[in-house]
């Protein structure tokens, strides 16, 4: 089904796409927020640019942007996959404990912030360019994958990534050496069994944005892990 | 070895006369004060882990133990308080930032002692609550502000969605993780009995209690902690939390050692992890940023159920909730600085924040003022421990009470402070299996609903007095209140005149 979003405000607009499941596809798009919050069952394909809070609480559905997004992409997603055929704003993948983020350029600051795993759930966020500052703070679980394929010369990293991390993996490719973080993390290089992790998205992410996948070496990627899971263990006395 | 400078502060008193060595207390205390003496045959006491939380006491058949302060003292001082001192030593010896739990136990101003209710004489008839009907049921959300018709004449009677109490008194958050499984349970079965809700607090949704969904606000910290789509469509209502009473502005760490079995499937982290609640939602900034977490949470629920902003009672409040309530919250939530908590920097629960009732009334105000009050409910807690506080809350322009200490009260807990520990002796804010089978689930529900029972008649009997018949005519009726021991400018905050007036 298609539906045109031309002057619709986001409450008529997600009204709309509340009531099909299946397949959807949106033509101009133009900053309507919370598009497919909480959606299960269907898979969405959005022309333009969807507003804030696209696909919050997602709960398995798959929603793919030809265009820009804004940001709170994916916040408190559970399940599911967002692709984003562009560049994402701040707070990508907030609190996000389950499914997938696939952004082809790139994403504002406090990306990841708060991702968590539970079980089977392993939240992914692979970001093609760079991410801005405060990447990954307080990351409890999941992936984040920084690919630097950007090529506007600037860092790949902003300031003050991973503080207050405590769980999951950031993987950077590229040069990684001038960016700081925090004394609660550990960088190292990645291993084989690093790579083998992230290798199904790679794949993914090569497929979906006609990457070869051949362009990443082992060498270039760096891991970023926490030292503990209890950052805060020693910092309290009873009273 | 280091000399421990801090002397216990309870001394467990045996009557040897009565002990008949039943060796219960040693059973029933988890810090381990009681030991048995196998070569005497007698019991003897480790007062240093005493937390004066009585449970020995009651369990002891023969009352043979007492619990008292301990009167060894350090010399009097005005200035530096025994506390002071002893607060030095902590954190001299280790390093640490001072925890403590339950609300501040300083002699804060308490506004509910310094106003007093009114009561008709002769020139206006009480009611008799026994005789006449007596509203106490109340409805939280939007109300509409005007009267529109549809395009045909006929009335628009559509209404936000609407939480429906038949008291003024709901149970405000307390996580399964700070508190145990049978106390939930407890609060939610005593909810359901009573016609209110309780709240999930940050820790997620236990499957077992989505039966009681009707009756339950799940919440949403910055933690997000088992927040998804079944748990935001689980409850009735959907609470946001910004801060509490009794710490605001900072975040919460539950430590990774109580993140084990069903609390950690229910928050849906690893056993073990650390389950840290960042200060702030780090994707609000503003109150824009707000009004994006309210409508994703609508959108995320189809409109259906009401989205509350809990906010703790900080300097400036008046200007926050104005805020909240154009943010398209439904319902504002305010703590004061005496509400509980399972655990929190001393220094924050003692010092940040304001009196509930001071924050109760200037926001009132401030939305009356504005033209906004009707455009949201105002719910308040931070110790409303009785009827009366009840019904001054109620006065001073809230829709609605959260109690949380005086539930747990009600539930055996005993004010000991130590909810930290993780070793309540009363089955409360404990996961040990030995501890939480201590409070059974059905008697938690029995005495919930006693509590409130009688509260719901003394609200009624109180109303009654005044000659009025409904919570209704109780909201913001401040001319039922007067003021003593207080300054003109707390008089004026409060917007109450002074006993005598
Ligand atoms: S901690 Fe509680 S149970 Fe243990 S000795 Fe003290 S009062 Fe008794
Ligand atoms: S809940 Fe338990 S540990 Fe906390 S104050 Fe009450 S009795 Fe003490």
């Amino acid at each position: 089904m298609r539906i045109d979003a031309k002057g619709k405000l986001f409450d008529a607009l997600n009204a709309e796409i509340s009531e099909h499941n299946g397949e959807l596809e949106i033509d101009n798009c133009l900053g309507q927020r919370f598009i497919a919050a909480g959606a299960s069952a269907k898979q969405v394909v959005i022309n333009g640019v969807p507003g804030n809070a696209l696909g919050a609480y997602l709960a398995g559905a798959t929603i793919e942007v030809n265009g820009n997004a804004q940001d709170a992409v994916g916040d408190t997603m559970n399940a599911g996959k967002i692709v984003v055929r562009g560049n994402v704003g701040d707070a990508v993948g907030y609190a996000m404990r389950g499914g997938a983020i696939y952004i082809s350029g790139n994403a504002g600051y406090r990306a990841g912030i708060h991702m968590k795993e539970y079980r089977e759930k392993k939240p992914v966020i692979v970001i093609g360019g760079r991410a801005g500052s405060f990447l990954g703070e307080y990351q409890a679980g999941g992936i984040i994958i920084v690919l630097g394929l950007h090529k506007d010369g600037k860092p790949i990293l902003g300031n003050f990534p991973c503080a207050g991390m405590h769980g999951g993996k950031i993987f950077l490719r590229g040069d990684a050496q001038r960016v700081v973080f925090p004394r609660q993390t550990t960088r190292r290089a990645a291993s084989p069994s690093d790579m083998y992790e992230i290798s199904s998205y790679l794949a993914e992410f090569c497929d979906l944005f006609k990457i070869n996948v051949r362009e990443f070496s082992r060498d270039d990627f760096t891991v970023v892990v926490p030292n503990s899971s209890n950052p805060y263990k020693q910092m309290y006395v009873a009273n | 070895m280091a000399i421990n400078y801090i002397y216990p502060e309870f001394d467990v008193i045996r009557d040897p006369n009565r002990c008949i060595t039943c060796r219960i207390c040693e059973r029933e205390c988890s810090n381990g004060v009681h030991i048995y003496d196998a070569d005497r045959k007698t019991l003897r006491a480790d007062e240093t882990k005493c937390v004066d939380c009585q449970r020995c006491v009651a369990t002891c058949p023969t009352r043979a133990l007492k619990i008292v302060k301990n009167t060894c003292a350090l010399r009097e001082n005005e200035n530096w308080h025994e506390n002071s001192i002893k607060e030095i030593f902590k954190q001299a010896s280790s390093g640490g930032v001072l925890l403590s739990s339950m609300g501040a136990p300083n002699p804060l101003a308490v506004y509910w002692e310094r106003i007093l209710l009114n009561a008709s004489q002769v020139t206006n008839p009480s009611i008799d609550p026994l005789r006449e009907p007596m509203e106490t049921r109340v409805f939280l959300g939007r109300k509409p502000s005007k009267i529109t018709r549809r395009p045909d004449g006929t009335l628009d009677t559509t209404l936000a969605p609407q939480l429906e109490l038949e008291t003024p008194i709901m149970f405000s958050a307390m996580s399964y993780g700070s508190i145990s499984y049978n106390a939930h349970a407890s609060l939610a079965r005593a909810a359901q009995e009573l016609g209110i809700f309780y709240n999930t607090g940050e820790g997620g949704l236990h499957e077992d209690f989505y039966q009681y969904g009707a009756h339950t606000i799940v919440q949403v910290a910055s933690g997000r902690f088992g927040v998804h789509e079944d748990y935001l469509n689980a409850g009735a209502a959907i609470e946001i939390k910004m801060g509490q009473g009794a710490k605001p502005g900072i975040g919460g760490h539950l430590p990774g050692a109580k993140i084990v079995g069903d609390v950690s499937k229910t928050r849906m982290i690893p056993e073990g992890s650390d389950a840290i609640s960042p200060a702030p939602h780090h994707d609000v900034y503003s109150i824009e940023d707000l009004r994006q977490l309210v409508f994703s949470l609508k959108e995320a629920t189809r409109y259906q159920k009401p989205v509350i902003v809990k906010v703790a009672a900080v300097h400036n409040i008046a200007a926050i909730a104005s805020g909240i309530a154009r943010s398209g919250a439904d319902i504002i939530a305010i703590d004061g600085y005496r509400g509980g908590t399972g655990a929190a920097p001393t220094r924050i629960r003692d010092n940040v924040g304001i009196p509930i009732e001071l924050a109760l009334a200037s926001v009132d105000k401030r939305l009356r003022d504005e033209g906004i009050r009707n455009d949201v409910s105002l719910v308040v807690g931070g110790s409303v421990r009785n009827a009366a506080d009840v019904v001054k809350a109620i006065a001073l322009g809230a829709d609605a009470c959260y109690i949380a200490t005086a539930a747990l009260i009600a539930l055996g807990c005993h004010l000991c402070r130590t909810c930290q520990t993780g070793r309540c002796n009363w089955g409360i804010a404990t996961q040990r299996a030995e501890l939480v089978k201590r409070l059974d689930p059905d008697e938690g529900r029995r005495r919930l609903v006693n509590l409130l029972t009688a509260w719901r008649y003394e609200i009624m009997e109180i109303m009654g007095g005044m000659g009025i018949n409904s919570i209704e005519t109780l909201r913001g009726n401040r001319s039922m209140l007067r003021g003593v021991n207080m300054t003109s400018k707390e008089l004026e905050i409060l917007g109450i005149a002074h006993a005598g007036e």
